[in-house]
């Protein structure tokens, strides 16, 4: 034996427990590190996956929407001729409302052989066809303008008419030569005559403010559809919503969280809360259906009938937060108010509830950006489908004239035959998100701003 | 007469402010406190000692019934409140907490202006009849509370602002904003440091001029500084009661002074 391994007898018999050296890591710590590395790779590759979806989805959303806010329209010098428009010539409204918008065609017509004329276009085009890249709203386009201006029969106004969803997408690069080719609604020489107004500066594609504030349109007419009025619908129904699901929401979680005794009733009220949370949307469209519609008898259709179901589903939502946000609120604050002789309804409504109310505020403004978003039960009490072309002219008719919503009318515009309404479709998936993600912001900011720390 | 006579003559005279007879209270189906007899004198501080879960801040919560808050507790026996029993079925408890204020473990502003954690008290019970009267009155409970000078510039700021000491004393400002009878403390002093401590019981010994006052705490040499007559409670019952001075110094129970030299607890 040397004199080294007798001064360290227990190296030489048993090993050390955590290994010799500390520079050096052990077999069992780097398996562990290893695991962690592994671990942490795994996360980012998860979070990586997630914003690469997303991205993805905003990308398809902006690419195939953004077209949706652009329109083509044509300018035209039109002349109002007092001999087709008011015969009469006393410009007495009533008459001039008898002429139908078949009447306004040949003005239209003029219109377009003038221009054409004007610009030296050579095309062997008939008048009709010549119109014919013009969306067929023109017409009703002009009465509506000829019925709100009658002083202006007689003049030569300067008008901007929708051209069709053809030529539309022409300019859009969604209809092409060689795609027309079965297409009775354009042929290649309108095509041609659509070039040389392009060129000449009277076709152009612009912003459509009219997407974004008008109504619906038929099927043959994708052009003048717009968002506006079902905006005003969701308007209607949110309005609808908080004015029931908030303060039913809010008193029915104070009482449940601060006054309710706790017992198997009780219990079994909070459970079927949570449940009702997760009990499908389309479920409460036909309860909606089955009780405000047909039980009740209250208008079909009808914003008020779609806020009261969505009422029904947001709810739980809103009972849910407010618990949360009721319960976060430290008992020592309540046993504070409580100690100085403040009743409970004292201690709640002075103390606990102000401090509650931006949880409170974030839950409902979440709850209802989901009933924003909600379609199916709209479905099923027939707020779906071409329904209003008219914005609502008061408050009870906003309430009760059918309407749809947005979520709604982004359905049934991906649902029509027209390319032209798909692009629609997406363009009112923006401004749904729009929405979604500005409410959602304000919910963050709310809650970044009066969050309050103990 | 011992030693021990000289404390009791100042404390004897005292008349009886609380009366518990045979109390007890259940958790559900544990028993918390067992058959508990106590008389709390007016002006005088009673403190309860004891170890952990022995059922000394229960019985504090029961003077004021804070423990009407929890739905499994159960209160049995009698609590008289200057002879009137305080769980008789025509009390109401705000009634009484207005009667019988509370001073909590935890330092508790509300997340409120210094000047509005006091004035609330009065806001609610109406003591003031007009502004002067309210801004007087809470000068007069910051004062009381020995936290007046510290506050007297900033009364709009936010009283979670204060430190733990001060929010402790703005505590007992607010408790006696109320103009209560009875001041109950539950550990007052458990969340500060020394200096915030010596500042809190040198203002429980003024406060005992005026009020009765019961205070709950873990600290013997506490219970020793500040109280006259101390309870000791051990596996929810009263073990030993009576001056001070002789549970510290000849205890009659072998418990309490197991307990006082620190051999259980």
């Amino acid at each position: 034996m040397t004199d080294f391994s007798h001064s360290t007898p227990s190296a030489a018999t048993e090993p050390r427990k955590h290994g010799g050296s500390l520079l050096a890591q052990t077999a069992r710590t780097r398996k562990r590190n290893a695991a962690e590395k592994r671990f942490r790779a795994y996360g980012i590759a998860a979070i990586a996956a997630g914003l690469a979806m997303l991205l993805v989805l905003v990308v398809t959303i902006v690419s195939k929407g953004t077209g949706a806010f652009q329109q083509t329209f044509v300018t035209l010098n039109v002349e109002l001729l007092e001999s087709k428009l008011d015969k009469n010539g006393n410009r007495d409204l009533d008459d001039i409302k008898k002429v139908t918008t078949f009447g306004y065609a040949p003005i239209i017509k003029g219109a377009m052989e003038a221009a054409v004329e004007e610009l030296g276009i050579e095309t062997d085009l008939k008048s009709k066809e010549l119109a014919g890249i013009l969306s067929k709203n023109a017409a009703a386009q002009l009465r509506e303008y000829v019925i709100a201006n009658p002083d202006q029969i007689g003049e030569t106004v300067e008008f901007r008419f929708l051209a069709s969803s053809r030529v539309d997408g022409y300019l859009k690069g969604r209809v092409h030569r060689d795609s027309i080719a079965n297409d009775k609604n354009i042929s290649p020489e309108q095509l041609d005559l659509v070039d040389e107004l392009a060129a000449a500066g009277v076709l152009k594609k612009t912003f459509n403010m009219d997407f974004i504030t008008g109504a619906d349109a038929s099927d043959a007419r994708p052009e003048a559809a717009g968002m506006g009025v079902s905006m005003l619908g969701s308007l209607f129904m949110m309005f609808v919503v908080l004015a029931l699901a908030l303060p039913i929401g809010v008193a029915a979680s104070i009482y449940l969280e601060e006054f309710a005794p706790q017992n198997w009733l009780t219990d079994m009220i909070e459970v079927n809360i949570a449940n009702l949370a997760a009990v499908p949307s389309i479920v409460f469209g036909i309860l909606g259906l089955a009780v405000f519609i047909n039980y009740m008898h209250l208008p079909t259709s009808a914003p008020l009938v779609g806020g009261l179901v969505l009422t029904l589903m947001t709810l739980p939502t809103i009972i849910i937060s407010t618990r949360a946000s009721l319960k976060a609120v430290p008992p020592s604050i309540r046993d504070a108010a409580l100690g100085v002789g403040a009743s409970k309804m004292q201690a709640v409504f002075h103390h606990v509830l102000p401090l509650a109310a931006p949880g409170i505020l974030t839950g409902t403004i979440i709850g209802l950006a989901q009933a924003l978003g909600e379609t199916a039960p709209l479905l099923l009490i027939g707020m779906v489908g071409f329904i209003a072309s008219n914005a609502p002219e008061s408050l009870a008719d906003g309430l009760l004239a059918p309407n749809s919503a947005m979520p709604a009318q982004i359905y049934e515009w991906a649902k029509r035959a027209d390319p032209a309404f798909y692009e629609r479709a997406w363009g009112g998936i923006i401004i749904l998100l729009i929405f979604l993600v500005t409410m959602n912001t304000l919910a963050v900011i709310l809650r970044r701003r009066f969050e309050r720390r103990w | 007469m011992n030693d021990m006579t000289l404390m009791d003559s100042t404390v004897d005279t005292q008349p009886t402010k609380i009366a518990a007879k045979n109390v007890n209270v259940y958790y559900g189906d544990s028993h918390a406190i067992k058959d508990v007899n106590v008389e709390i004198e007016d002006k005088t501080v009673t403190a309860f000692i004891g170890p952990s879960g022995c059922g000394k801040s229960t019985f504090l919560r029961c003077l004021n019934r804070m423990n009407d808050t929890i739905d499994i507790c159960r209160v049995k026996g009698d609590i008289l409140l200057d002879g009137e029993d305080i769980y008789d079925k025509r009390v109401d408890p705000v009634q009484l907490r207005a009667k019988v204020g509370m001073v909590f473990q935890k330092p508790n502003p509300f997340p409120k202006s210094i000047y509005d954690n006091v004035a609330y008290g009065p806001r609610i019970h109406g003591l003031a009849k007009n502004k002067a009267e309210l801004d007087e009155i809470v000068e007069k409970s910051l004062r009381r509370g020995a936290i007046w000078d510290e506050v007297k510039d900033r009364l709009d700021a936010p009283g979670t602002g204060l430190s733990g000491g001060q929010q402790q004393r703005l505590c007992i400002a607010r408790a006696v904003a109320t103009e209560p009878e009875v001041l109950l403390m539950d550990e007052p002093c458990s969340a500060l440091d020394p200096i915030a401590t010596a500042q809190v019981e040198e203002l429980i010994d003024e406060l005992r001029a005026s009020y009765s006052v019961v205070i709950v705490t873990h600290s013997m040499q506490q219970a020793a500084r500040v109280s006259q007559k101390t309870a000791f409670f051990h596996l929810g019952n009263l073990v030993e009661f009576g001056p001070t001075g002789q549970i510290f110094t000849n205890p009659e129970d072998p418990r309490t002074e197991s307990y006082i030299t620190g051999r259980i607890g």
